[in-house]
């Protein structure tokens, strides 16, 4: 945290709130994790970038339905979906954890594809295991899942075992 | 799978939802080679350079707009056996040239991440070994740490069980690399090195057989510690191990190493920059090969990486043959850890003493009422594990292995994700295939060294 909060102008405010590039950040054991808004999150991954952040070590997606009072900051909001990105910076040996709040009414949030080629296939993953659509990715289409599948598995309301298994040969 | 059930599936549609119907999925294969303009290859390879439109375009070595009759797209793979597992490759061939390349995955997709939501903390050690199913103990320790780190008992770990994970996940990485080895020279016609890796590595599993009962998919490193303590005799066994496997890899040596057939088939084949690697993600043996000296056991210390000695093997140009040199050498960095482990393995306990998280001794079971409680309640209910969000990364032997866990405050993760390191080294293929030939796709997968299990999981 501490070589994180150096930018900030006016230390007595940020140890009230304390933030990363404006936006709110928290600590979640012992790891730093900030809490970027959809607009400021493309902006704040290429500033972390400038900062060394240089290397997407992951991106998932977290579906919030059945745990919406999860403990957050008070500005936030909670949203249904969080993407949860985490950055290497493997010069100064540190790590940084986003998570972006991603509302149900329109599950959208733009690509890092332009700041870390890498987040490309994570992006992907995030898609279809949850249909949270990135806007301005080159490739917006299923990875792990058949590309005719309906529905999003790692949903919190798509049931483990709603399709049934055939087996062939079985008797019924 | 079958598609045909989906009409019904639709039909019930028990997930509906108002977001479904804009998330069609799309074709995955590849777009024609004429719709590529410039500035998507700019993206394709350019955004990884840091290149100008101009610049991208004149990339000179790949003909701009071939016509269809000269290319060819052939699918390579599902079932291919130098793709090890079930890696299909999209590639897009001029002759033996390969213009493009698309992985194309999910054939050995089995919703783990979502079985991990059904399991509780002490279940979920069985559902998490069996992603990358080579280094099995790695997956088992991301998991435990991250459970330990949510639990707050990280720190709490007894000496002997912090140490005995060490000299597991040390093993693992030998018997992994060994596999690479084998593999690797089975994949570049090396036929014979087939059969010595798998019996190099099989000695080790024996070893792991002996400790934990199973050679593969082990259930053994467990949040709060180990299942048991290691067996009587295991230090023998150990220096055995040693004793055998330095020869043999004086051995590879002489087939692999230093023979010129072997270095003409990997030197330059498969380079990828630094500057490419990092931006891609890539992590482990393909990172170190481009001679970035990154390796988390060093640079963020886990366990008791910081009280051992051990070189970090870097490489130089990226290529194929440095990965294969870099994992040759790190069998041996391993192999020099293990013996330290062997001199520093403490007495004491091989689990934390926290009644919250380890079951009670059988012998308990048998005189108190309250044991056989606890015991049936720890392993029917699980233990609780506050709220919060926790991300843990440790060295696996294909690079960065890290868990991600989101707890409720219940027994089971609320979600459970796996950064695999297999699923970012892939994403490294279509650069390091572009341009090349169509024999050396066969090395340069190889050469990354993809368990199909941790890329789709």
């Amino acid at each position: 945290m501490s070589d994180i909060d150096n930018d900030t102008d006016a230390p007595e405010i940020s140890a009230e709130i304390p933030t990363v590039h404006d936006c709110i950040a928290g600590e979640s054991c012992g790891q730093t994790v900030v809490f970027p808004t959809r607009e400021q999150y493309v902006d704040l991954v290429k500033k972390l970038a400038d900062d060394g952040y240089s290397m997407i070590i992951d991106l998932c997606g977290v579906d919030y339905l059945e745990y919406m009072d999860r403990p957050l900051p008070d500005d936030i909001v909670a949203e249904r979906f969080e993407v949860v990105v985490n950055l290497l910076d493997i010069t100064h040996r540190r790590r940084i954890r986003l998570r972006v709040q991603v509302p149900e009414a329109e599950p959208t949030i733009p690509t890092l594809f332009d700041v870390h080629p890498g987040a490309e296939a994570y992006e992907r993953e995030t898609y279809d295991m949850f249909g949270v659509v990135f806007t301005e990715h080159p490739d917006m289409t299923r990875i792990l899942m058949p590309e005719d599948w309906v529905g999003h598995p790692l949903r919190k309301d798509y049931a483990v075992g709603k399709i049934p298994v055939q087996f062939k040969g079985a008797h019924s | 799978m079958s598609t045909t059930e989906q009409p019904a599936v639709t039909a019930q549609q028990p997930w509906s939802h108002a977001n479904v119907g804009q998330t069609t999925a799309g074709e995955q294969e590849m777009k024609p080679r004429s719709e590529t303009t410039a500035e998507e290859l700019m993206r394709e390879i350019g955004s990884v350079l840091r290149m100008s439109e101009a610049e991208a375009a004149q990339l000179g070595d790949l003909p701009d707009d071939p016509d269809d009759d000269q290319t060819m797209i052939i699918n390579m793979g599902p079932q291919h056996p130098s793709t090890h597992g079930v890696l299909r490759l999209m590639l897009e061939l001029q002759g033996e040239t390969v213009l493009r390349c698309k992985p194309i995955i999910g054939y050995l997709h089995t919703g783990m991440e979502k079985t991990g939501e059904q399991l509780t903390f002490m279940q979920g050690g069985t559902n998490v070994t069996r992603m990358d199913y080579l280094s099995p103990f790695n997956n088992e320790l991301a998991f435990s740490m991250a459970t330990e780190k949510l639990l707050g008992i990280d720190g709490d770990i007894p000496e002997r069980a912090v140490w005995m994970r060490m000299l597991l996940s040390e093993l693992n990485r030998m018997s992994s690399h060994l596999l690479f080895l084998a593999t690797n020279g089975m994949d570049l016609g090396a036929v014979s090195m087939m059969i010595y890796g798998w019996r190099e590595r099989e000695e080790v599993l024996r070893f792991f057989q002996k400790v934990t009962g199973l050679r593969m998919n082990h259930n053994f490193i467990r949040p709060g510690g180990l299942a048991a303590d290691l067996p009587p005799g295991w230090r023998d066994d150990v220096l055995r191990l040693l004793d055998l496997i330095p020869e043999r890899l004086e051995e590879y040596d002489i087939l692999m190493t230093g023979q010129p057939i072997w270095r003409e088939r990997l030197q330059g084949v498969g380079v990828i920059t630094p500057d490419e690697a990092i931006a891609l993600g890539a992590n482990g043996p393909i990172l170190r090969s481009t001679g970035v000296p990154w390796d988390l056991r060093r640079d963020m210390p886990y366990l008791k990486y910081d009280e051992v000695d051990f070189d970090v093997i870097v490489g130089t140009y990226g290529d194929a043959y440095d990965r294969y040199a870099i994992r040759l050498n790190e069998v041996r960095e391993s192999m020099k850890i293990v013996r330290q482990i062997l001199d520093r393995m403490p007495q004491g306990d091989y689990r934390i003493q926290d009644k919250k998280v380890t079951p009670p001794p059988r012998a308990r079971i048998d005189e108190s009422m309250e044991a056989l409680i606890h015991h049936f309640k720890i392993f029917t209910e699980g233990f609780k594990v506050p709220e919060g969000e926790v991300y843990v990364g440790i060295e696996s032997p294909r690079g960065e292995i890290g868990c991600y866990i989101a707890s409720d405050g219940s027994p089971t993760p609320y979600r459970m994700h796996m950064r695999a390191p297999s699923f970012a080294n892939i994403q490294c293929l279509p650069h390091m295939l572009r341009g090349g030939l169509v024999a050396d796709a066969v090395a340069i997968i190889s050469s990354t060294d993809p368990v199909l299990g941790d890329v789709d999981r």
